[in-house]
Formats: C-alpha cells, structure tokens, sequence
C-alpha cells in the first residue's frame, strides 16, 4: 500500500515538476545576454552604496579594517555635501569569509537594497565568486586588494595594484640589488600560485634561478620543513605570498632557523602595516614588502588621511595599502558618478576614463580601457617601529597592465 | 553508537516512531501523510512563488537544496545511527559532476574551461574531465559516483564495526582529504575559487530569472520526490531494521542479519542524495568551492537536521531550512554580531529542545491530548526528563 501511495505522490510531483518546467522556459544560451540588470534606487535624498566585507571568519581582521577606512570616505563625502546632492546611505553585509556567501550578500545588496555601487571583497575567490554577479545584474564592484591580475570584469573596477605594479616592481627592485636566485613561499590558493607562476617566467628572461617552490595549507602554522629547504638552497631572497596567519610561523621559524634580512631578506606582497603589528616587529625588522602605498609616504593628502583615520579609530590603528586603496575607490566613484551627472552603471563606466585623484598614495588616474588605476609602485622596509618606510619608488605611476601584454616574457601566461 | 537507545534524541522522537507505530489508525496516518504532502506541494509550488522575490525564490531554491541534505542524514543518522559528519564529500562529488558539465558546455564543444586556460599549463582537457561533456555521463554521475564513494568506503568500515566516534572522524578526515586535494589541482579544478560563472542549464541561459525559476521548481519537486522516497524506506521493513540496528546492532545480527548491509544502505541512499543536492545547488547558485564540501560546511549539514529533529521525516528538512534561512535573516540583520546570535539559537535549541523543532508539535500534540497542561518550561523539562530517562 505504501509502495502504491508513495508512487502516486511521486508521479504527481514529477508532473507537477514537468508542468512548471515547460511553463517556465525562458531565454536560451545561444539568445546572448539578456539580463535586464537592475536600476539603483536613486529616489530618495539618499544614495545607497554596498559594503561586502567578512566580519566573521579567517579574513575578518583584515577585512573590517577595509569597511572601517571605507566608512571614513563615506562621512568625509557625507559632511562635504555627498553625491550628486546625495549623501551617501551605507548597507553592511557579512561575507563571513565564505565565497558563496560572497555572492549571496552581493545579489542581495544589488538586487534587494538596490545600491548604486558595492565597495569590498579581499580574496580572489571571493572576487571570482561575485563577479558573475555584477555581470549577471550589470552593477558596479569596487574591488581594493592587490591581485594577481589576468581578469577584467566590464563591471568591476580593482583599485587595488595588478601584477605588474606590485610583483613585477618587487621583481626589478631584487634585480637590480644583484639577486640571482629566488625561493617562492606561499599560501595554497590562486594568487599565491598565479603570482608565481609570473615570478617564475620572470626569472627565466631575466636570467634568475628559481631555487624552490613551496605552498603551505591557508592557515597552516607548520614550517619547519620549508624553512630548512630554504636555507639549505642558498637563495639570494624569498619571494613570499603567504597569506594571514601563516606568515607569522612562517617568520618565527625564519628567525630561529638563524636567517636575517641581510643574510636573504624575504619580499613579502601580502604584508601591510596591520600584519606587521600582529607578526611581531622583532621577526620583521629588515624585511622588505612591495606595496602601493605605506602609512608613512610623504603628502599633505596622506597626512590628512592618516591623521582622519587615527582620530576616528584610534590612535594606534595603522593605515596599510588596502586600506588606503578602498578609501580611495569610494573618492573615485564620487568623481566618476559627478563626471557622468548620474548614477546610471553604464554613464558612470563611460565617465571613467582619465579620472583623478589626490590619494594618499599619490596622484592615481583611472584607465578606463582596463578599469584598473594608475599607480606608483614601491617597495618598503620594515622599522623596528613597526612602520614600513619607503627605500624604492618606480618614479611615477605605472600604468596598469593586468594581463602583462607590453611584457614580452609573460607571452605564454594567459 | 552503542549507547543510542539512551540517546535523548532518539527517545524524544515526537510523531511516534513509525517502525514501532502500534497498528491504532494506519488509514488516519496515511491520510495525514498525503495531506501532508500536497500541503508542502502547495507550499512551494504555489505560495512561495507569489510571494518571495526572485532573489528570495534562489535564496530559498539553495536552501531547499542543503534540506536534501539533511533528509539522508536524516536516514543514516537519525534512523540508523550513523554519524555521518562528511556529507560535505558527496554534495561536493554531485556539485563538481554538475559543474563541470555545465562549465563544458559554457566553453562550447572543444574548448577548454575558462579557469583551465587561466590557471592550467595544459594544452588539451585533462582525462578525467572528458567524460563530463556528455549529459548522458555526467547527470547520471552526480548520483552515483556520490553512492559508489559511499559504497566503497561504507563496506570497508561497516564490515570492520567502526561505529560512533571512529565513524563520524574518519568522514572528517575524507572531507578535509577532498578539500586538500581541490585546493592543491588548481589546474584542473579551479583550487580555492571552485568552478564558478556558470553561464548555461542545459542550454537555458541562467542568467534569466523564468530559468531561475525554473530550477526552483525542479529542486522543490527533487525534494518532495527524495522526502517520498525517505518516508517509504522508513516504513517499509527495511526501516524497521535500520532502527534495530541503530539501537541494538549485536542482537539484529544475532537474529541472523547482517547490520552492515543494513547501514551500508542507509548511507549510500544519504549520499546519493547529498550528490543530488549538490548537483541541483550548482545551477541555483552558480558556484561550487572547496569552501563548501569541507569539515565546517559539513558539521553545518549535521547541525540543521539536529535543530529540526533528527529521527523524524519533516524535521531534517525544516531544521535545515531554519538553519541557512536564519544564516541569512540574521547576518542581513546584524552583519557585525550575528554569529553570536546564532550559536546561542543552538545552545537555547539543544537545550531545551533536544528532539529538535520537531518536537514542539509533539508538545502541541499532547496538550489537544487532554492531559493537564503545565506551564511551557515545566513542559520543557519534563520533556528533558523524558529524554534522560
């Protein structure tokens, strides 16, 4: 009798399925893209904005220090008279450092809050997760974190340095010190082993000998191992893209293991002012970082910034590169959205091009072919006073390249 | 579990247990099962689509998914007693047969995967991701190649009588060994960003909210379909077997079975409906990650069916759904505190109601008994007491 009973139950349910199935065909592949995208809701006084960060999870302590200098642009907008005679009315959401959740909370922001723009993100996967997103529902992303390139989103705009303005500099810097042979350490995600994979193809033209390569688990704490393997290859410096945490072991076991900075000092891409803070300054000290931007670059701008940033967050909050980067991509928008005289996705996108700004980091101008930004590479070295201060600069803005076409030893990349 | 028959969750099972049901009203069941069923029908075919959103109709097709989930622990776990806290492998084996299916045919009949040309140093699609190109591989592979895992694995230790504690670490251990693996082939699975951007259904462009519905309406009548099918191995003498193994393995074998046959179906029948799950999840959602096929998301599958009510057929899904829907309620709400907000919700469920959500019918079904009706925490705890008895 079950049996029988449980069969009807599911003949019904499948034609019921089968039924709303065939009422329900819309649009097909081959049809091209016919998304409609959704209009921001631009009615009121007010103009509501994104805020996609983790609050919760791994990435939460470097993310909320992003939603915090990115909430500072909104009130400095804000009590200057905001946007378009708008001001500016911020929507939080938790990523909680979960890549699918990524794109829930953006759907929701755009679809449910209707905001004319969404500032966030850190990881890749985050990105990659979001992006089909903004694509999808034709909204904009504001995207702060250095990355490791090879993508241009029609509807993202990554403030933060693409490859050849973070790694590549970094690469040159080493160079030019007299370095022939490097050693890569990394997390074990995209950035990490795209990054090297454009570090080893670097090495190979410009005649360095890549000595290693070696990935540890996001979050991982054991290196023991790699450390010995570093030493005992007697590279002239390490290339690390650790990521959170793990720098931390990673740094202690260097220490101890007797390397110093002067013996093979390590170019690190993934450690700002905040890291610094939490690693230790006596395992940093001497170390290098390749960034855009440092607490302590000089400019009126930045002064301004950091002095915004201490009295709202405390004094001792530092201020890092993505941070400054996500400050500035609120400053952006604003200069795109007055460009364009509208809020409208694609006016603003074409309103782009040639956009400036004063930024802390220096003057930073918008590339609205790439929809990346224009900005001055430099390397740093690590104070016993925990800042990092400045010993290299690439002179002027570097234009943003993420795909390394004008690099003739990146042609087999991407 | 050796010490399940003590289990309070077991023994507060609410509705009574339909093995055990004495043979008072079977028609009277019957009924209420069928009206069950058309009323949930109802439910999603008909009144959730007026009323949510688009974007709410997909936020709810995702949650139905991680219910289907939840109906195999359900099964395995409620039923059978087996702690199966590595689901996360068989939604994530559906998820990637789905998704690399879908992302071959995104590419087009030749060409290789977007992230494959971006990440990959290959040349030509690796072997094992040929067979995906084919509908007629792939679908049928996001069932079974789940249950053949499970069987494999299931066999090996159910023969051997690895039982609690052992059972539920060695499936950690697989779903932590699985995202391990992911992450580290980049290459050829994408790593850390999983399979994402996945444009087309079948050649329905998903992008398109009627196709969005669409899918809905598929894994709305997948789970109506897999609670049907949950409820009939339950009732069936099959059912009756899997709780007296649960609760008695050494005397089911005494009586001449063999309880490793017996569990080895309860959790191959999970996984195949974890696989399930996982593979309608890719096109409402469009993504499938490392991030959600290991320990954590896993442990997360669990924790819903034990908020709804684990030996009970409703309870795993509405667990569930309560689970994810107050993920997503309370994190729109409170973006800065709401994980706070929701380990207390578990703490306050698992303490003072440790059938689950379910139970509280159970409560409400007493008190239309005519008994003397004490107050609600007196209730409570005598339910509590009940449960420790």
């Amino acid at each position: 009798m079950t049996l029988i009973r449980g069969r009807r139950i599911l003949a019904g349910a499948m034609t019921l399925v089968a039924a709303a199935a065939l009422a329900a065909c819309g649009s097909k592949t081959t049809d091209g893209n016919t998304a409609a995208g959704v209009a921001a809701d631009v009615s009121g006084d007010t103009v509501k904005v994104g805020l996609l960060n983790s609050l919760s999870g791994t990435m939460a302590i470097s993310e909320v220090t992003v939603r915090d200098s990115i909430m500072l642009a909104i009130e400095e907008i804000n009590a200057a008279g905001g946007v378009l005679d708008k001001k500016i009315e911020p929507v939080g959401e938790d990523g909680a450092s979960d890549w699918p959740t990524f794109a829930e909370k953006a759907e929701k922001l755009i679809r449910e809050d209707r905001v004319a723009a969404v500032f966030g993100c850190w990881t890749s996967a985050s990105r990659k997760a979001v992006k089909p997103v903004f694509e999808k529902n034709k909204a904009l992303l504001f995207y702060p974190v250095q990355y490791e390139g090879l993508e241009q989103s029609p509807y993202i705009f990554y403030t933060g340095a693409t490859t050849n303005q973070q790694i590549v500099p970094g690469l040159d810097y080493l160079k030019a010190q007299g370095a022939t042979s490097l050693y890569l350490v990394g997390s074990d995600y995209v950035f990490p082993r795209t990054a090297n994979k454009i570090i080893k193809a670097y090495a190979e033209a410009n005649g360095m000998k890549v000595l290693g390569e070696d990935y540890a688990p996001l979050g991982s704490t054991e290196f023991g191992t790699i450390t010995n393997k570093v030493k005992s290859s007697g590279a002239d410096a390490v290339f690390n893209t650790l990521n959170g945490d793990s720098n931390v072991a990673f740094f202690k076991e260097y220490k101890s293991a007797g390397l110093t900075a002067a013996s093979m000092p390590v170019v690190s891409v993934s450690i700002a002012e905040e890291e610094v803070k939490s690693i230790g300054t006596q395992y940093l000290e001497g170390q290098l970082t390749a960034w855009n931007y440092y607490q302590t670059t000089p400019g009126a701008a930045n002064e301004k910034f950091v002095a915004a940033y201490k009295a709202k967050y405390g004094a001792d909050k530092p201020t890092s590169d993505p941070m400054e980067a996500a400050y500035v991509s609120v400053y952006l928008w604003k200069a795109m959205v007055e460009k364009a005289g509208t809020f409208d996705v694609e006016k603003v996108r074409e309103a782009s091009d040639g956009i400036t700004f004063e930024a802390p980091e220096g003057l930073v101008t918008v590339d609205g072919a790439t929809q990346h930004i224009a900005k001055t590479a430099r390397v740093g070295k690590v104070g016993a006073d925990g800042l990092i201060t400045e010993v290299w600069n690439s002179g002027q803005p570097i234009t943003p390249d993420p795909y390394l076409k004008s690099y003739p030893w990146a042609g087999g990349l991407s | 579990m050796t010490t399940v028959a003590r289990d309070p969750v077991a023994a507060a099972d609410p509705a009574p247990a339909p093995p055990t049901r004495p043979a008072a009203g079977p028609s009277r069941h019957r009924y209420r099962a069928a009206a069950g069923f058309a009323f949930g029908a109802a439910l999603l075919f008909a009144v959730a689509p007026l009323v949510l959103s688009d974007f709410r109709l997909s936020l709810l097709a995702k949650y139905l998914c991680v219910a289907m989930v939840a109906v195999g622990i359900g099964l395995a776990w409620g039923r059978g007693g087996m702690l199966t806290l590595g689901q996360g492998v068989f939604f994530g084996l559906g998820g990637y047969a789905m998704a690399m299916h879908l992302k071959l045919a995104d590419a087009g009949p030749g060409n290789m995967p977007d992230f494959m040309l971006l990440y990959g140093q290959l040349d030509e699609l690796p072997l094992w991701w040929r067979p995906f190109a084919s509908p007629w591989f792939a679908l049928p592979a996001t069932v079974l190649l789940p249950m053949a895992v499970a069987f494999v694995l299931g066999s090996l230790v159910f023969r051997r009588r690895v039982r609690g504690a052992y059972f539920a670490i060695l499936s950690q251990a697989l779903a932590a060994a699985m995202v391990i693996l992911l992450i580290g082939q980049q290459g050829t699975t994408g790593g850390t960003n999983g399979l994402t951007d996945i444009q087309g259904f079948f050649g329905y462009d998903l992008d398109d909210p009627v196709n969005q519905r669409m899918v809905y309406f598929i894994i709305a009548g997948t789970l109506l379909a897999l609670l049907a099918l949950a409820r009939h191995l339950t009732q069936c003498r099959y059912g009756e077997l899997l709780v007296a193994v649960r609760d008695s393995e050494e005397r089911v074998r005494f009586l001449g079975y063999d309880p490793a046959t017996v569990k080895l179906v309860a959790y191959v029948v999970a996984a195949g409906m974890a696989g399930l799950a996982g593979a309608l999840f890719v096109p409402a959602v469009g993504i499938i990650s490392p991030a959600l096929i290991g320990i954590v998301p896993s442990i997360e599958f669990v924790i819903g069916v034990a908020v709804g009510g684990r030996a009970t057929l409703l309870g795993p899904v509405l667990g569930a759904v309560a689970v994810v829907w107050a993920r997503t309620a309370l994190s729109e709400r409170f973006p800065g505190t709401w994980t706070y907000l929701q380990g207390l919700l578990f703490v306050v469920v698992v303490a003072f109601l440790p059938g689950g959500l379910a139970s509280l019918i159970g409560l409400a079904r007493r008190r239309d008994d005519g008994e003397p009706r004490p107050g609600l925490l007196r209730r409570l705890r005598l339910r509590r007491r009940e449960g420790a008895a």
